[in-house]
């Protein structure tokens, strides 16, 4: 029957009418991140860190700038260099996270905000001081061993130099669920 | 002295001012403020000052639409809407007037200056002026002029002439599509628009509008429901309110006929877009749903219950902004002239033939239909209202045969016209 289709269509916006916003209104409501967002402010450990700038390598952008000269550390206390200067300038990241994906000491992370905003470019660039006073709540992208912890970034205490590594679950069974055949064996051997 | 006759705030104002000379106003027998025989001083200040507050009442009310329109639209489409300026945004419409009103008015290069200039002017007078014969309650209106209604479609017709003189004074190409298209649209639409109220003028007898709304004893929705639709139709197509929002089509000509204008000049014609929805849904709840009458009324004033038919028939036309897309101009042309034309002279005839038939001879007040009568022409009329929408609407749907092709004439591609399929 002709003019239904717009009987139909006046329906279903009264509909729309009565149902409640999808939208939020931004600075007093906001919507939480996925734990695994790809984030602005970049999460970096100092002691896992061996200075090694992989990440600046792998930046597609090379936006990362590591100065380093050597340390007073023997092999034994832990090889590194001294760090004089771990720049990351954000105003040009595409926050693909390579530099994430290439750490292989699990020293950075990426961040959960996205309120970056600065007046200035020069102040777009997060340096070291920033990176070391900042609070440790790395986002899980590429990083399952904090999943594996149930960690969260949004919520809870922020994450430990100790708990971020691989080895956090790799080689301490205790976070990770024990299997009951894993008990078993050393019973076996003797 | 018809001027607000029962106007309690006019008459002692007027007393106030003018004494009792004579005659005027009933006012009890003391001096007024001005000298003997300055009646017409005291007259005109008292109707200034009252047409004064008038306009600056119906403006609060337009400025509060546009932010009512905006937050309605919001939540049609599950938006929230402007809420950051004042409670709840409602300071909306002040900050955008402070806003246009900074602005540099800006008159581009190759305009007509004169041309350029008047549009606006024409537009929110034209609104202006509506309101003079509008019965806003019982015993208040401005004018009680008897021919009314002819008063208004006169005075709306103007727009026409605003938006062509704008559209061609810009020198712009899409301005001058806009004009031509306004032009085409707003004329054609007029002829239906005018032949609908013929039905209401036909039952009451009268073109004023005071005694239009008195002779409503049934709304005129129930007696006259194809005349109401077509009005309804008619005159979002006047207002350019979507779907026949062909004069600023955005996603076509930018913003069609006022493309050229910027800040106040702009804000004029946007605030006479909004304020003209105001006044047409006073003028067909004045036609159609009895004006300012209403059940309750010492209780409920009768301003009050116009000031509600006003807003509700303003939600009716945000709530068809919202839903329906903008119909091509072909479409909009042969739904004026297939569908609404034919249909507004059913309605005629049928209300013609059932007030000759049912109607009984008075003295002076010519045909006068009995409350049975009209219940009978209230059943028969919603039946020829939807079978009148029914058959016509197939016509509008027809396809157009293409013209046969002259020998001789070079044809660029093949000429066929398709109608609202």
């Amino acid at each position: 029957m002709n003019g239904m289709g717009i009987i139909n269509g006046l329906i279903v916006t009264m509909k729309n009418f009565f149902r409640k916003p999808f939208t939020v209104s931004y600075p007093e409501q906001r919507l939480a991140q996925h734990p695994r967002f790809r984030g602005q402010e970049f999460t970096w450990y100092e002691e896992r860190c061996t200075a090694c700038a992989s990440c600046a390598k792998f930046c597609p952008l090379g936006i990362i700038r590591i100065v380093t000269h050597p340390s007073e550390k023997t092999p034994t206390e832990g090889d590194s260099y001294a760090i004089d200067a771990f720049d990351i300038d954000i105003g040009r990241c595409m926050y693909c996270g390579l530099c994430v994906e290439a750490c292989p000491y699990d020293a950075l992370f990426m961040g959960s905000g996205f309120e970056e905003a600065k007046y200035r470019r020069g102040d777009l660039v997060i340096d070291v001081d920033r990176l070391r006073r900042a609070e440790k709540r790395p986002s899980t992208w590429y990083r399952p061993q904090l999943e594996a912890q149930r960690y969260d970034p949004r919520k809870g205490e922020p994450m430990t130099w100790k708990g971020a590594g691989r080895e956090a679950v790799a080689f301490h069974p205790i976070q990770r669920p024990a299997r009951e055949d894993a008990q078993a064996k050393p019973e076996a051997k003797p | 002295m018809a001027f607000l006759e029962g106007n309690a705030l006019f008459r002692n104002l007027y007393c106030l001012l003018a004494g009792n000379p004579g005659n005027a106003a009933s006012c009890s027998g003391r001096d007024g403020l001005l000298p003997f025989d300055w009646e017409w001083l005291a007259f005109a200040i008292v109707a200034g000052l009252i047409a004064l507050a008038l306009i600056n009442l119906f403006l609060l009310f337009a400025m509060f639409y546009t932010y009512m329109e905006r937050r309605l639209l919001g939540r049609f489409q599950g938006r929230i809407g402007p809420n950051r300026t004042g409670p709840v945004g409602l300071l909306q419409p002040v900050a955008d007037a402070i806003k246009l009103l900074t602005k540099e008015s800006i008159i581009p290069n190759g305009v007509d200056k004169l041309l350029y200039n008047v549009p606006p002017v024409i537009m929110i007078a034209v609104v202006f002026l509506t309101l003079a014969v509008l019965p806003f309650g019982r015993n208040t209106f401005i004018a009680n002029v008897n021919v009314g209604v002819l008063y208004i479609i006169a005075i709306t017709s103007v727009n026409v002439l605003a938006v062509f003189m704008a559209g061609m004074a810009s020198g712009n190409r899409y301005a001058t599509i806009s004009a031509i298209r306004g032009v085409a649209q707003l004329i054609s639409y007029e002829v239906p628009m005018v032949l609908s109220i013929v039905g209401v003028l036909i039952l009451v007898g009268s073109l004023s509008l005071v005694d239009i709304v008195e002779g409503q004893r049934i709304p005129f929705i129930l007696l006259q429901p194809l005349g109401f639709f077509i009005f309804v139709v008619g005159a979002s197509a006047e207002m350019n309110r979507p779907p026949f929002d062909q004069l600023e089509a955005e996603s076509e000509i930018v913003s069609g006929y006022h493309t050229e204008y910027g800040g106040m000049k702009f804000a004029f014609f946007y605030l006479a877009e909004y304020s003209a929805v105001l006044t047409t849904s006073g003028v067909i709840a004045t036609l159609f749903l009895g004006g300012w009458k209403g059940p309750l009324e010492p209780w409920i004033p009768s301003h009050l219950w116009f000031l509600v038919k006003v807003f509700a028939l303003a939600f009716v036309f945000i709530w068809v902004r919202a839903t329906l897309p903008r119909v091509r101009i072909d479409q909009t042309m042969a739904f004026a002239w297939k569908f609404l034309l034919p249909l507004s002279l059913i309605n005629i005839f049928v209300t013609a033939a059932e007030v000759l038939l049912l109607g009984q001879a008075t003295e002076g007040q010519g045909l006068v239909v009995s409350t049975g009568g009209l219940w009978l022409m209230v059943a028969i009329n919603i039946v020829v209202a939807f079978g009148g929408v029914l058959a016509f609407s197939r016509m509008v749907s027809l396809r157009t045969t293409a013209l046969p092709v002259r020998a001789g004439v070079p044809q660029a591609s093949p000429q066929v016209s398709e109608v609202a399929s």
